[in-house]
């Protein structure tokens, strides 16, 4: 019987999704001019869902305290209250408001899942363009380390560096940045080996150009489309490897407005039938959904596949 | 014949090399800690004499090769040292765990791969069908959530009408049926995490050789898309169904870490992130060690399969 009405609630909610993707759609429409309104117009609803989603995360990121009806770490009643009109999520372990804790998680766990993710990007695509520009031994040192690295599943070895250099925003923020780093590292290194050999490039080289302007100016713009959906991708990860840790209990400590250790918190709650502990997971769900669906359609644009 | 044993031993090789590396990092990951490592563990507070008792006990005292050499020796004979939480042999933390945890990714593997191979052959057989469609998004959908949200929807379904278990309890007296039972949501979570991601390349693989002459040959004398697909795209598309299937299973090894933490089942993941937040660093290591060799295993089985598959890479010039 509970099977049966999940799946009826799925339905309501791809329906209801799709409606949205196509209202954003008509409004984005209505609102662009020129190159992003002929892109727009061709959108597949998941796309338009997708961007939908990603803009409400990120103003309710921003204004947060003004969202709030509460502060992030004020206790403010009873713990585990259900739904009622003061608390409308209820409250949470310690009694403090479940929907004040989950506006200011938007803020803290997207936001340095979107830091992690800037860091990773920045060192990887440099060190992959420098690689790939320089050759020789740099390229082959940098290369073997990256495959080292790599063959070492990614939540084990943030497990084992966590433990080292112990468990705090900065060093979650720099483990996970480091082991994401080589992910992009290859990806920029192979694009741009097919860019070094061009003879622009050569022409560059000739012309005197130095090192940084010639990984700069020369080979990074034309490696920023497969860079750009590619950092999509990387937040993704980034996000849920951040989420399982916080989850886990060594990623985001308390009390610290979390998505990840807001689930591993209220987790008894599921056992009596309550879905709030769900939520959380749901928003980081949601998020990584919608710019998978964005991702996809930035892909497709970009190869020009029709299939 | 002997080019395939060269080159299998080749690969065995650098397999190994890749895991000698592999476990110089993990040790020396605890080298890269400025200051000194005992007074980082217990902290400001303590006293000298405390710190210099706890350095001689984990050998600190001595020069960090020779504790390499030590640590490696006994990790191949299967002694990893003593746990600094419970002073316990990490031997025995980790006997009966890492059989449980083996049971639970075995058993995710065997519900997955078929479920997902299957998945993946319809909706390349009935592509652009609303078959196909449905079966695209949720495999994109479920990629993107985290394991925990799977398995505490999977909890709030199924375990909260009573079908299965929400807590997967294993005692030495649980019988293979009843263990089968109780860890029938674990393994639900891990294939539902992971088949998504196989049926999109299973699909990928088939859908590419669809273009090849040799099948629009075989269309053009009248064969049945499901025998073209089963008997000229399946074979050939094999190297890439095995690679993604071992990625999979070596997947796994990590999904199963958060997947034991929510059922409380008493395998390696759960122990290894114990001991993350205790501190317990001899602990963490081998558990870390034993995940990264399974890692590495698989990886090179893929390896091999894939180019075993492939007659022209293996009578490559």
């Amino acid at each position: 019987m509970s099977v049966l009405f999940t799946i009826f609630w799925i339905a309501v909610a791809v329906v209801a999704a799709m409606a949205l993707g196509w209202l954003f759609r008509w409004a984005a429409v209505a609102a662009s001019r020129g190159e992003a309104r002929r892109a727009l117009k061709t959108a597949p609803l998941a796309a338009s869902f997708g961007m939908l989603v990603i803009l409400i995360y990120v103003v309710v990121a921003l204004f947060a305290p003004l969202i709030a009806p509460y502060a992030e770490r004020e206790v403010v009643g009873a713990q585990f209250l259900p739904w009622d009109a003061t608390h409308p999520l209820g409250t949470d372990n310690l009694g403090r408001d479940m929907l004040s804790r989950l506006v200011y998680g938007a803020r803290n766990t997207v936001g340095i899942a979107f830091a992690t993710t800037a860091l990773a990007f920045f060192a990887g695509s440099f060190l992959g363009l420098l690689a790939a520009a320089v050759g020789g031994w740099l390229d082959q040192v940098l290369s073997r380390l990256v495959d080292i690295l790599m063959a070492i599943p990614a939540l084990i070895f943030s497990l084992l560096l966590l433990t080292i250099f112990g468990t705090s925003i900065v060093t979650l923020v720099l483990v996970i940045a480091t082991i994401d780093a080589t992910r992009v590292f290859r990806l920029a290194r192979s694009v741009a080996q097919n860019i070094v050999v061009m003879d622009y490039i050569e022409a560059a080289r000739l012309r005197g150009e130095g090192l940084i302007r010639l990984i700069f100016r020369e080979i990074l713009p034309n490696a920023l489309a497969p860079l750009v959906a590619e950092f999509g991708l990387r937040f993704c990860f980034v996000f849920l490897a951040i989420s399982a840790l916080s989850f886990l209990g060594v990623g985001i400590q308390p009390p610290t407005a979390d998505w990840g250790s807001m689930v591993r918190e209220n987790a008894t709650l599921i056992t009596f039938g309550d879905v709030t502990p769900l939520l959380p997971a749901g928003a980081i769900a949601l998020l990584t959904v919608a710019v998978n669906f964005v991702v996809d359609w930035q892909l497709h644009r970009a190869s020009g596949l029709k299939e | 014949m002997s080019d395939i044993w060269s080159m299998i031993a080749r690969r065995l090789l650098l397999g190994l090399l890749t895991l000698f590396v592999i476990s110089l990092i993990i040790f020396g990951a605890t080298e890269l800690l400025p200051g000194d490592l005992a007074q980082n563990i217990l902290g400001q507070s303590a006293t000298p004499e405390t710190v210099a008792a706890f350095r001689r006990e984990l050998g600190l005292d001595l020069p960090a090769h020779t504790r390499y050499v030590n640590w490696l020796l006994g990790a191949l004979q299967g002694d990893f040292g003593t746990s600094l939480a419970n002073k316990r042999p990490i031997a025995d933390l980790i006997a009966t765990r890492l059989s449980n945890t083996l049971f639970l990714a075995v058993y995710a593997a065997a519900l997955s791969v078929p479920l997902s191979l299957m998945l993946g052959i319809l909706a390349a057989l009935w592509r652009n069908s609303i078959f196909d469609r449905a079966a695209n998004a949720l495999a994109l959908t479920s990629i993107s959530f985290p394991e925990f949200f799977v398995a505490y929807i999977l909890i709030f379904v199924l375990a909260q009408s009573g079908l299965f278990p929400s807590m997967a309890r294993m005692d030495p007296t649980t019988t293979f049926s009843e263990a089968l039972y109780r860890t029938f949501l674990p393994a639900l979570t891990l294939t539902l995490v992971v088949t998504a991601h196989m049926m999109r390349m299973t699909r990928a693989a088939i859908i590419n050789l669809l273009a090849s002459p040799y099948i629009e040959m075989a269309r053009l004398k009248g064969m049945s898309p499901a025998r073209v697909i089963l008997k000229h795209a399946l074979p050939n598309a094999l190297a890439p169904i095995v690679t993604v299937v071992a990625l999979n299973l070596a997947y796994l090894i990590t999904g199963v870490v958060v997947v034991e933490v929510v059922f409380v089942y008493p395998g390696l993941g759960q122990l290894m992130v114990d001991s993350v937040a205790k501190r317990d660093f001899p602990v963490v290591q081998a558990v870390a060690l034993i995940f990264a060799a399974a890692y590495v295993l698989l990886n090179l089985t893929a390896d091999v399969l894939s180019t075993l598959s492939n007659p022209r890479l293996i009578h490559r010039k």
